[in-house]
């Protein structure tokens, strides 16, 4: 689950990282007031889940109330990579000396929680990585040890800190630790964090990643979500227990397993069609649940064909052909069907499905060609 | 293969009270594995489907010498369940959960990396010796004995391979789910190298998908450590970036972790790799 950025800063300052003064405003009377009473120059910046909002003019300068209230107006319902602006933060105008990466992430291969620093501060830590690898310094931390104070510091010299600020430094990086460890986060990352004029430290950005398994023990957490993050039908298909990501192609499928849904799509990609979405049911989805899977595969206007590829083990066929035949009577559609379903009680669900007039198949090819197949007359 | 499942293993299911784990107690009964124990707390003393009842797993083992555990027990309650059985000396435990906190995962694998114990899983469908003990959620009729092993980090994508394989005469040794979590107990590597060790195992086919490095570090031990030919799939390609494809494991992150890039290093390597899951059977027909 993604956070804002005043979020996640909000989440940082009470692990005691120092983040600048500022607040959230929805509209621009709110920026103005907000601006009044920071009584400085200040940074609108427009709070959407996704990165590259400065580029697109999402984070701008603001010398008084009225500017701020200008540019505001601006950002508040603008539309960064697709997400409308709700909210801006205004915060506090820093006076930036240097800018410093700091974040921690899940290093897979290391089975570990890494923390990584650069002077490379205020880019993409990803960009860093490809162009001079040699600029990041990461420690491993321990699992039940934590992050020692020598980690801490062998990342400021890493960086060439200046020397004042070591223990300042330090304590960010254990604060910043113990943010990402109490939230159960997969990513907490400060960039910038800066050294300002004045030669203190201060967090200007953040951004936080919450584990999804996690949120069942952070209520407070998980309110925090953001309804802009998924699309209506992938929140309809969260509430149902099915996982879904929309895609751009024409052939909509519904497979039981995400290793066999991503082969699914692959495959009518390689038979010459785009697949339109992820669509697993999970194991043993009753009637109800496919009849869900299907209103929201067909309510995404590109597809042209559904493909159900579906291998039973603990699913049954019957039950699962018993859902879409209950799907189609509630969301009668002229898209063709081509059902491929194997496994426990396959006679049963191919029966019911024929007498459907569906287009059956009995291996993945085929089902994937004929999907393939079908879809293109539909366009025509 | 011998080496982690077999007519010799003695199995505790823990969480076996529940719809899941009844469920699969009676089925792996069926199947012909030796389910000696069942342990949920609070219910000892009671039985399901013929099988006894314990408070613990250590209680479970003194009485029966169980030497493997699978676990269906909610996620919150699963890592807990793990470090009981380590802690009761289980020597091979497989957990079905999905849903496991990264965090917890990461604690409960560098805990068991200083014990004997062997964990598979979690978010796996557990691993099965056809004709002699299936451990886990796969449907026994659809594998056969036979020379190829089979490991996957998926379910039904294992079951649509296998059953291909089945169809061609081609049994498995062991199929084995290493699961779709991030951090797992048991990844490509491990396995690899008993399927090497394996007598009976003549060639091996690995299932990947998007998400980490495990496939790419496995094309690099398959290069320097194996004999035993190995076909691939990689499941995944169309897979957008930044987007949990269902399992936690199955995200490109930073450009890292693409089907593209698992698949070029399997190629380098001379593994394989087949355009679709049928496929794969037909390239290991060939081998044969």
């Amino acid at each position: 689950m993604k956070l804002h950025e005043y979020q996640s800063k909000q989440l940082f300052a009470r692990y005691g990282v120092p983040i600048p003064k500022g607040d959230i405003a929805t509209t621009p009377e709110q920026a103005r007031q907000i601006a009044a009473r920071l009584d400085s120059r200040v940074v609108v910046k427009a709070q959407v889940l996704v990165g590259g909002r400065g580029k697109a003019g999402g984070i701008r300068l603001a010398d008084d109330p009225d500017e701020a209230e200008q540019i505001a107006r601006q950002i508040l319902g603008m539309k960064i990579k697709g997400l409308p602006v709700r909210k801006v933060l205004l915060d506090e105008a820093a006076d930036i000396e240097t800018e410093i990466y700091l974040g921690i992430v899940i290093d897979r291969a290391q089975r570990r929680a890494v923390m990584m620093a650069s002077a490379e501060g205020g880019v993409e830590i990803e960009e860093v990585a490809r162009v001079t690898p040699e600029r990041i310094f990461k420690i491993t931390i321990d699992p039940f040890l934590g992050l020692q104070p020598y980690q801490g510091r062998s990342l400021a010299f890493g960086i060439g800190l200046p020397k004042q600020l070591l223990s300042s430094f330090v304590k960010i990086a254990q604060g910043l630790y113990r943010a990402f460890l109490e939230c159960d986060a997969s990513l907490a990352e400060i960039n910038p964090l800066v050294v300002t004029e004045e030669g203190q430290l201060l967090a200007v950005d953040g951004k936080m990643l919450l584990d999804d398994n996690a949120l069942f023990r952070h209520f407070e957490l998980a309110e925090m979500r953001d309804a802009d993050e998924e699309t209506p039908e992938e929140q309809e298909a969260r509430r149902h227990g099915l996982s879904y990501v929309k895609l751009g192609g024409e052939i909509g499928c519904m497979v039981n397993g995400a290793g066999l849904a991503m082969a699914t799509m692959d495959i009518t990609k390689l038979y010459g069609g785009e697949p339109a979405n992820f669509l697993d049911i999970g194991g043993g989805a009753q009637a109800e649940k496919v009849a869900a899977a299907l209103r929201i595969i067909l309510s995404d206007p590109n597809v042209r064909a559904v493909l159900f590829n579906i291998f039973g083990g603990i699913t049954r066929c019957d039950e699962v052909a018993r859902g879409i035949l209950a799907a189609l009577e509630e969301v009668p559609t002229e898209v063709p069907m081509v059902a491929r379903l194997v496994g426990t009680n396959e006679q049963e669900g191919r029966r019911l499905l024929a007498a459907a007039d569906m287009i059956t198949a009995t291996t993945l090819a085929e089902a994937a060609q004929k999907a393939v197949a079908a879809a293109q007359t539909t366009r025509t | 293969m011998s080496i982690l499942v077999n007519k010799d293993t003695r199995l505790i299911v823990q969480g076996i009270t529940g719809r899941e784990g009844e469920f699969h107690t009676r089925q792996m009964v069926d199947y012909g594995t030796n389910v000696v124990a069942g342990v949920t707390p609070g219910k000892g003393g009671g039985w399901v489907a013929g099988i006894p009842v314990f408070d613990t797993v250590q209680e479970a083992v003194h009485a029966t010498e169980a030497n493997a555990s699978i676990i269906y027990v909610p996620a919150r309650f699963a890592p807990d369940a793990i470090l009981e059985a380590a802690d009761a000396g289980i020597e091979l435990v497989v957990c079905i959960t999905e849903g496991i906190p990264v965090l917890d995962m990461i604690k409960v694998r560098a805990w068991l990396d200083c014990l004997p114990t062997r964990l598979i899983g979690p978010n796996c469908p557990g691993l099965i010796t056809p004709g002699e003990a299936k451990v886990g959620i796969m449907p026994g009729h659809i594998h056969t004995p036979g020379p190829v092993g089979v490991v996957s980090r998926s379910g039904t994508l294992t079951y649509e391979v296998v059953y291909a394989l089945t169809q061609k005469g081609l049994g498995q040794s062991t199929a084995i789910g290493i699961g779709g979590d991030p951090i797992n107990g048991t990844d490509f590597i491990d396995v690899l190298r008993l399927f090497e060790e394996d007598r009976q195992t003549e060639q091996v086919v690995l299932i990947g998908e998007i998400g980490g490095t495990d496939e790419q570090r496995a094309a690099d031990f398959i290069a320097h450590n194996m004999s035993k030919r190995v076909t691939a799939f990689i499941a995944g390609q169309t897979a957008p970036p930044g987007k949990r494809m269902g399992h936690a494991g199955a995200i490109i992150e930073g450009g890292e972790g693409t089907a593209a890039e698992k698949i070029a290093a399997f190629e380098a390597v001379g593994v394989q790799v087949a355009r679709h899951p049928e496929e794969i059977a037909e390239l290991v027909q060939r081998q044969v």
